[in-house]
């Protein structure tokens, strides 16, 4: 009496199996996380970015100038986006983040390697995400010995090996320790949000469904818009308490500088906020069930976390997959929270990341009303 | 006469699958429905279109005196509309419950409404407790509580005593019987046939085609079943040998006896001929609800069938 059997082990399997296959979006799990993992890490990350948009500020008349822009383009590392006139320019792309580099080269640059006199060439690296510079930064050590040795040579030649014809000084900013939880940390607002909103609102509705109770709320007057404000409400105010804890230990335990971004902060916040929910209400009209709800946020996620630039360098990425990044709201917030947190960006800098948010609210918003049915049709 | 519900052409399909079809019904207002026929005949589907659940695919017609389908909303508004399952938060108290619905339906005097609801359920004790550790036949009491609320014109119930015990079914009975008296009018559905008789009239839906409207008495008239009952020890056991024999339509148990019906009364008469013998006692009796019921299942049925041939 207490022997296995083994017909009734196979009773389970095949009913198991049964299941499996009908469950279709089980189904697209099975096959769809793994290659999906697989892409994602393969071909979009790259932690040895390159390609990063550079601007440069040339006030030297020289040849020489050319010949570093040159080689700074061969290294690969460094795309020459811009080629601006004044050093206020040049800040106002560092600082919105339009570039990851800003290269200015002094006037007398060339006539100075001329006479020997070891100019200094001046690097401002964005390094708030220091994964996405360290890179190049190396590469731009080796800069002074390549750059020039075709046009120094007989008479201009360095009287030693040893000697640089020209130094490569780099400045960090935003987050001149390089540490990385100054980029991690703030990030974690972003995704964090987006793990706990999407899945809260997708279940929340959902669970009305599956319970049974949605048949008593549209049966009462009640307006689809009524249901989504009042049931998205309570989960604003979770987010903002989420939002407030994360960045509250983010400066007590990380010491993460802020900046003062703050209305830029806290106006994307909401915005996030608001549009995340709307992403959960809108996935809990198509799903059926809470576990078909938690299977599709969690389709969300990963990319979210993988696209966005939270873990990985955006740059880095290539084009296709920062085309499929610049879809995901996570991307746009990740740049306001690092923004406004590290270099103290406010609205006006932020705001086509900003736009980009507002956009994503209004679009999932008007979705998810659209897709409610007021009826069980 | 004034009907509360008059509507005509009802259709509704789930993808291809017509579930009701051209459903016609009048219902007079004050009365008590009672709302029959086999699962997944259309009984549930109809109920929500007429509580605007459901658009229907097409009809028209007047409920409470609003155009039907076009002004829902409004009949939303006075209607109240029981579901099958219970449909209230089991995470949440008696009172919350009823005062969330109060409030949805944007009521005046909620707390004096709720007081008053919990007074009439006698739950004004367990008034904190939540809703999911009710028994079943509280849990439906409550969820008659909360559908009249906000005192519907129009009560639809679905099947509201599915798997309430026998008292509680009697009491719940009670209380629609005392909502008519107010004048609401109520269409119920049941499988019940002790429900069916306490109904002032019965509509019968098979297969989405409402096809018998009347009285209990009504209908067993209409159905011109004669009906013989067999009595005697194991007489049950009689129905594998009458069964299928000509003139015989249906041989149904009733208790441990036997109830043997045809429409043709000459044919049936000679069919149970060979039995009418020790030990058994065969009386003609009035064909039951349930009786006429089944036939006009199978006389559908078989209606349909030749139809397909």
């Amino acid at each position: 009496m207490m022997g296995l059997s083994l017909s009734r082990i196979l009773a389970v399997l095949a009913k198991e199996f049964t299941q499996l296959v009908r469950d279709r979006l089980t189904y697209a799990m099975i096959i769809g996380i793994p290659v999906l993992q697989l892409l994602l890490f393969g071909y979009a990350i790259n932690t040895d970015p390159k390609h990063l948009p550079t601007a440069v500020l040339v006030q030297d008349q020289g040849d020489f100038s050319r010949s570093v822009i040159a080689s700074l383009r061969n290294s690969q590392y460094f795309d020459i986006v811009a080629s601006v006139g004044t050093p206020a320019e040049l800040n106002r792309l560092i600082e919105r983040g339009s570039v990851q580099f800003a290269i200015t080269i002094p006037g007398d640059f060339t006539r100075k390697v001329v006479r020997g006199e070891n100019p200094q060439l001046l690097v401002e690296a964005d390094a708030s995400d220091p994964a996405a510079t360290g890179p190049a930064v190396s590469a731009l050590n080796m800069l002074p010995q390549y750059a020039l040795r075709h046009d120094l040579k007989g008479p201009l030649a360095p009287s030693g090996t040893a000697r640089k014809p020209f130094e490569v000084v780099v400045q960090d900013r935003y987050n001149p320790e390089n540490v990385t939880a100054y980029n991690i940390v703030p990030g974690l607002v972003a995704t964090i949000l987006t793990m706990t909103l999407v899945m809260m609102t997708a279940l929340a509705m959902t669970r009305e469904v599956e319970r049974g109770t949605m048949e008593t709320l549209l049966a009462t007057p009640l307006r689809p818009i009524e249901v989504m404000v009042g049931k998205l409400t309570p989960f604003v105010l979770v987010g903002v308490v989420q939002a407030t804890l994360i960045i509250g230990m983010a400066r007590i335990l990380f010491g993460v500088p802020m900046a003062g971004g703050w209305p830029a902060l806290i106006l994307g916040l909401f915005l996030f906020i608001v549009g995340s929910l709307a992403l959960g209400f809108l996935v809990s009209t198509v799903a059926r069930n809470q576990l078909q709800a938690m299977q599709m946020s969690f389709f969300y996620f990963l990319p979210s976390i993988l696209l966005s630039g939270f873990l990985f360098p955006f740059r880095g990425m290539p084009q296709w997959a920062q085309w499929l990044g610049s879809l995901l709201p996570v991307t746009y917030m990740l740049r306001v929270v690092r923004g406004a947190m590290l270099k103290g960006v406010g609205i006006a800098g932020s705001f086509q990341s900003l736009a980009a948010l507002t956009l994503f609210m209004l679009i999932v918003a008007s979705l998810a009303v659209r897709a409610y049915r007021t009826t069980l049709d | 006469m004034t009907l509360a519900i008059d509507v005509s052409g009802l259709n509704k399909s789930f993808g291809g699958r017509r579930v009701v079809k051209d459903v016609a019904l009048k219902i007079e207002q004050g009365h008590i429905t009672g709302f029959l026929g086999p699962n997944g005949s259309g009984k549930t589907t109809t109920l929500r279109m007429l509580c605007g659940l459901l658009t229907p695919d097409s009809g028209k017609g007047t409920v409470l005196g609003l155009d039907f389908p076009s002004e829902a909303e409004a009949i939303k508004r006075q209607t109240g509309y029981m579901t099958q399952r219970f449909s209230l938060y089991e995470d949440l108290t008696i009172e919350e419950n009823l005062a969330f619905i109060a409030r949805v339906y944007s009521l005046d005097r909620v707390s004096s409404r709720v007081d008053q609801a919990l007074d009439k359920l006698g739950l004004h004790d367990r008034r904190k407790q939540l809703a999911g550790q009710l028994s079943g036949g509280w849990k439906q009491r409550l969820a008659l509580a909360a559908a009249t609320l906000h005192e519907p014109r129009l009560l639809l119930l679905d099947e509201p005593t599915a798997g309430v015990d026998p008292q509680a079914r009697r009491d719940f009975w009670d209380e629609i019987h005392a909502l008519s008296d107010t004048g609401i009018t109520v269409l119920v559905s049941t499988h019940y046939m002790d429900e069916a008789e306490r109904c002032h009239d019965i509509a019968y839906i098979f297969n989405g085609d409402l096809i018998a409207r009347g009285t209990a008495a009504e209908l067993i008239n209409q159905s011109r079943l004669v009906t013989y009952e067999a009595e005697g020890p194991r007489a049950d056991r009689l129905a594998r040998d009458l069964g299928g024999k000509p003139g015989i339509e249906m041989v149904s148990p009733f208790g441990p006896a036997l109830h043997v019906s045809g429409t043709d009364r000459g044919a049936l008469e000679k069919a149970i001929e060979p039995f009418r013998r020790q030990p058994w006692q065969w009386v003609e009796v009035e064909p039951s609800l349930e009786d006429v019921f089944i036939h006009l299942m199978h006389a559908q049925g078989s209606n349909r069938l030749g139809e397909a041939a």
